[in-house]
Parts: structure tokens; sequence; C-alpha cells
């Protein structure tokens, strides 16, 4: 696999020692090219979580091999010092729950990341606004998040992880809140967007929905994952034929 | 980069502002307690200034006449007047009692003093309205503080006085007010007893074979008179002529009267080392419990603020905000709390503090170092908000 995109190699995870050592992920191989969205699947327990912990360098995996395009990011220990600034600059994340910060506004909470990174205020609220014009919120950029139906703050939850046009994008049950209609909804955005952008995306899901949207689905059971061929079917069709 | 805790604090603007307030109003009582103390030492040292003496002349080895009882013979001032580099001596009274006034008692020092004009020791340096006292009876000079009015009827005693002259910040370091009187009527207000009294006192002269001798005429009269005169002061104040050393005299006075003397700056360690330092160490008890209760507010109300945006926290630390990022803008919040209660206890302690029974003396560098320490209070307050928000796990926002 060449340019960015995640390849993980024998991942594994272990919390406890001795009598309460188990073991979360136990040897978890993955691939996701770039402009590419699959699908992890599981039961619940299954090291969903933790492996989505791993991917996002939130926790440290006990074993095992992480890549970043061509970067190494995780070889048996973490090979970058700064992980924050791994976060912030290689990993967006949308969550089950958008998260937005209350106290600011749907465009300062989207530029928020630039900033963070450096970028003066002006330019990344620009870059913001571009990215809400294409996710069709731009119309509520200075409304504040508790001003916005559960659909818009998703989609603003989406401009923000894409803000800083990360090579990565780790989405736990994003459309778990939402009907059917605004689940393939923002399924749909997802996948223009990682086509537009060049992102891999990893959704984690139980949702029946947006399981025929996905290309590649990894199942992962007692820690292991499997992968398998999925439908691939277009969420824009897929809304047409629900509404129909 | 934009404020996060300036926004944080727009957003929720009226709760921060309540929060604000109420900690303005401790931190104004706060601010009043210094000024109270401050008014205590200021009374002071006006009563000193306005008194208008170089050096107070009282009975051997007392702290008098504002700390201690003190007595003297009323002729005393004769023989100090004549000594090198006095200029003018007069003697004084001073007693703190009820007096009535316009049907309810005032708390009041009643001042004796010789009638005379500005610049006699004594005297109130200056007068707001009305003038000083002239009569050899029955006036009196009252401070404003007592709520007289000029041609006002102040009963002292027995006898009742008309209030001729009204003067300002003049007030015993116990804060009651001045009410200036001929020497001669606060002798008696003083030292007389009453009818009563004076009759059981004769009756119990006349049966003593001592003074009631059948072959002494007068005796008894002689010594009943005595008895019923008032010949005592409670302070001999003394103006020096130019160019004499205040503590030369003293000890001339001392050595040649055998008489306590005392030089203003005595007199000022008498009055704020001896005689308030109960109620300043108090008053100084008082501002450090305030501090702390201030400083415990203060890290609740942050520490609350931060526990609620806990989930925020998480999600800042998990897209890649830094931890200094975050430590400042809690830290911004307190020092932002502390700025909104230091204005608000500001305007609050200027705005009551005429409404004191005591004056209440707000200084600058009060202010200045009272602003220091909330800001000091604030920034420390923060450092359990910031800790625990520093030990939020970035996990917290993925779940699971």
């Amino acid at each position: 696999m060449s340019g960015n995109g995640i390849v993980i190699e024998g991942l594994q995870k272990r919390y406890g020692s001795g009598d309460t050592l188990v073991d979360a992920l136990k040897g978890v191989d993955m691939q996701v090219a770039p402009a590419e969205v699959v699908g992890l699947v599981g039961p619940s327990g299954s090291g969903k979580s933790t492996l989505l912990k791993c991917l996002g360098a939130v926790i440290e995996p006990s074993a095992g091999l992480m890549r970043l395009g061509e970067k190494i990011i995780y070889d048996g220990g973490w090979k970058i010092r700064d992980l924050r600034a791994l976060r912030r600059d290689n990993i967006g994340f949308v969550f089950q729950a958008p998260y937005l910060i209350p106290f600011l506004d749907v465009v300062d909470n989207v530029a928020l990341l630039p900033m963070l990174a450096g970028e003066r205020n002006g330019a990344a609220r620009k870059r913001a606004m571009e990215l809400l014009e294409a996710l069709d919120v731009a119309h509520r950029a200075k409304a504040m998040p508790a001003q916005l139906s559960g659909g818009e703050q998703q989609r603003v939850a989406i401009a923000r992880a894409l803000v800083n046009h990360p090579p990565v994008i780790l989405a736990d049950e994003p459309t778990a809140p939402l009907d059917s209609q605004r689940a393939l909804a923002v399924i749909a955005i997802l996948n223009d967007m990682a086509r537009q952008y060049e992102t891999a995306i990893i959704i984690v899901t139980h949702d029946e929905k947006i399981i025929p949207t996905f290309k590649r689905i990894y199942h992962i059971r007692d820690g292991r994952t499997h992968e398998e061929a999925g439908e691939g079917k277009s969420p824009h069709e897929l809304i047409k034929t629900d509404k129909a | 980069m934009i404020s996060l805790a300036g926004r944080d604090i727009l957003h929720g603007w009226v709760r921060f502002l309540m929060t604000g307030f109420g900690l303005g109003l401790l931190i104004g009582v706060t601010l009043s307690m210094a000024g109270i103390y401050r008014g205590m030492v200021d009374d002071a040292n006006v009563l000193i200034d306005n008194s208008g003496a170089d050096l107070w002349v009282v009975q051997q080895g007392t702290l008098g006449p504002y700390a201690e009882p003190s007595s003297l013979y009323e002729d005393t001032y004769r023989s100090i007047i004549g000594m090198a580099g006095v200029a003018r001596a007069a003697n004084v009274t001073y007693l703190t009692m009820q007096v009535r006034h316009g049907g309810g008692d005032v708390r009041a020092m009643v001042v004796g003093v010789v009638p005379g004009g500005p610049g006699e020791p004594g005297q109130p340096g200056f007068l707001i309205a009305g003038r000083h006292l002239t009569g050899g009876h029955y006036e009196v000079v009252a401070d404003v503080k007592a709520g007289c009015a000029l041609g006002d009827t102040v009963i002292i005693r027995r006898n009742r006085f008309r209030v001729v002259g009204l003067t300002r910040r003049m007030v015993s370091s116990g804060g009651d007010p001045m009410l200036f009187i001929p020497l001669k009527d606060a002798q008696e207000a003083q030292f007389l007893k009453d009818n009563d009294m004076l009759l059981q006192q004769r009756r119990r002269t006349a049966q003593n074979p001592g003074f009631n001798r059948p072959n002494v005429p007068g005796l008894l009269d002689a010594i009943i008179a005595s008895q019923t005169t008032s010949v005592y002061v409670n302070a001999v104040l003394v103006q020096l002529k130019p160019g004499y050393v205040p503590e030369a005299v003293e000890k001339d006075i001392q050595r040649w009267q055998r008489l306590q003397v005392y030089t203003r700056s005595q007199m000022r360690t008498i009055l704020v080392d001896k005689l308030i330092a109960t109620s300043a160490k108090q008053i100084g008890m008082f501002l450090v419990i305030l501090s702390i209760v201030s400083a415990a507010i203060v890290a609740f109300i942050i520490y609350t603020m931060t526990m609620a945006k806990i989930r925020e926290i998480a999600v800042l630390k998990l897209i890649g905000t830094r931890n200094r990022v975050i430590a400042s803008m809690i830290l911004q919040q307190a020092v932002g709390l502390g700025a909104i209660g230091f204005v608000v206890g500001k305007i609050a302690a200027t705005l009551w503090s005429p409404f004191f029974p005591r004056y209440v003396l707000l200084e600058p560098g009060d202010a200045i170092r009272g602003f220091i320490i909330v800001m000091v209070i604030s920034v420390l307050a923060s450092i359990l908000a910031i800790t625990a928000a520093l030990k939020v796990d970035p996990a917290e926002a993925i779940g699971g």
C-alpha cells in the first residue's frame, strides 16, 4: 500500500496482568486505502472500541505494527513523540454523538483544529466555511451547536474531522442517533468526502441500514478480525429506495 | 487562536456574571474590613493632629489621656507655660459618655476645652458651620456625626447645651463623635457628684469629729467647699515655640514637673499600637479568613465549571489540543472571575462605606494590593481544576 491510508499488522492489546489479564485484541490485521470507506462490525465486547482507541493513538497497543501512509507510528512502541499533534494533523474523529464544543459557533467548531495547528483565524475560518458549504450547513455557520438539528450537528462533526485533511477518519457509530434517511445521508457524505479528500475512513457500526454501503467489511470477534466483501451499494441509491 | 475561555464565558455570561457578582460582594466585605482598619488608624491620627498639641502632659505613670485615665491639678498648666520652649498650654478633659439629643441617646466623647479661637490647644481645628466656643458655659461645638444642627440642644448630665458650631472628622479612637464644651462644664460633668451624693458626703463629713471641731469655726465649711469644687483636668496640651525640639521640652517637663509627657510620635504609638492593636488583630484575622473563604469559593466555582465541561475537554484533548491551551482556558476563566469579583467588590465597598457607623478609609494602595491578592488567589484556586482537567483521558470522548 502506498501513499496515505492505514495499515495494521498483528495488533495486540492486553489489559491487566496475571489472573486479571484480558486480551482485548489478539492480532488484528487491517488495511484501508486512501478514498476507501470500510466498515468495522462486531458484537459488544468484541474489541471494536479498543481497536478504535489504538488506531486513534489514544491508548498504546501491546504489540504489533501500525503504519499511517509511509510513516510507522507504532512498532512495539510509539514511534511518534507528539501523539496529540499526530491526532490533530492525521486523524479525524466522528463520534456517535457529535460532541461539538457548545460555546463555539459552528464555523469556529470546525476552524478550531487548524487554529490549534497554528493557522491564522481568517484562513482557518475560510477553510471551515468551504467544508460547511460542501456539507450543506454553511447557512448555519453562526449558529451555536444547541440550535442545530441532530443531522446538522453530525455534518458539522464530519466537517471538523475533515478540516485538517487527515489521511484517516475514525467514525464511531456516526449514524446511531439518526433515522435511516439521515443515516444514509451521513454515509453518503462520508463516501463523497473520502473520494474528494483521498481519506481512508473506518466506520464502526451496528447499523443494519448502512452496512450494505460498504465495499469491504472487517468483522471483529474475540479480538481478531476477518475481512469480507460488502455489497458496496451507493448510499444515494439507497436513500432513493428508502424514500420510495 | 480564538480565546476558548472568552467564548465559554460569553456562552454562559449571565451565570458567570452572577457568580462574579456573588464573589464580588465577598471581596467587597474584605475591602471594607481593610478600610475599617485604615479608618481606625486615620481616626487616631486625626485625633492627634486636630488636638493642635505638640506635647501631652498627663499624670505620671499613665498612658493618658486617650488610652488611660489621667488626673492633673488644673493649675499645672501655669508652671508648664512658663518653661522654655512652651508657646501655649491649655487644660483639657476627655470623657466618653451618653448624651441626650433629640429625644435619643448619642455616644460621644465630651471634650472640655478653654474657650477661645482656633489654634488654641484642644479646640477643633476648623468648623463647617457656626462659631467656636466663646461663652463660659453651656455651649457646644459638635462633630456632625453626632447628628446635631446649629441651635439644637444637647443634654450632658444635668445641663443643657446649645450647639453653636459644627465640625467634621473629630472623633475619638473608638469612633465616637466629639462634643467640645467649656472646660468648667466638662469638669462638672466629669468630676462632680449628684445632689444626693453631695448631701450624703456633707453629712458624713459633718459627722467626722476631725472635720467638725467645735472650737474651729469655718473648718467644716472649708472642707465641704473643697469637696464640691473640681480642680482636676485630664491633660495639659502644649504647643511649642518654633525651633524647639519636642523631645528636649518633653525631658524638661518630666524632670522639673515630675509629670508624664508624650510627643506626637509617642502618642501616635500609644493610639495605633496599643489602643487599637486588638481591633487591628481582630480585623487581620477576619481578612485572613475572608481571603481563605474567597479562595475556596473561586476554587469550587472553577472546579465545578471545569467538571461540567469534562466531555468537551476530552474531545479537545482527543482532537489534539495541547494541555497548555486547556490550562490557559481554565486559568483565564479563574482570573476573569477574580477580576469581575474585584470590580464588583470595589464598587460595592465604595457605595456602602458611607453607611458604616465608623469611618471607612478605602486607600488606593489597599485596592491595588487587594487586586493583586485576588489575582493570586484566582490563579491558586484554578490549580485544582487544571489538575483535574489535565487528568481527563481523551479516550472518554470515544467511550466503549
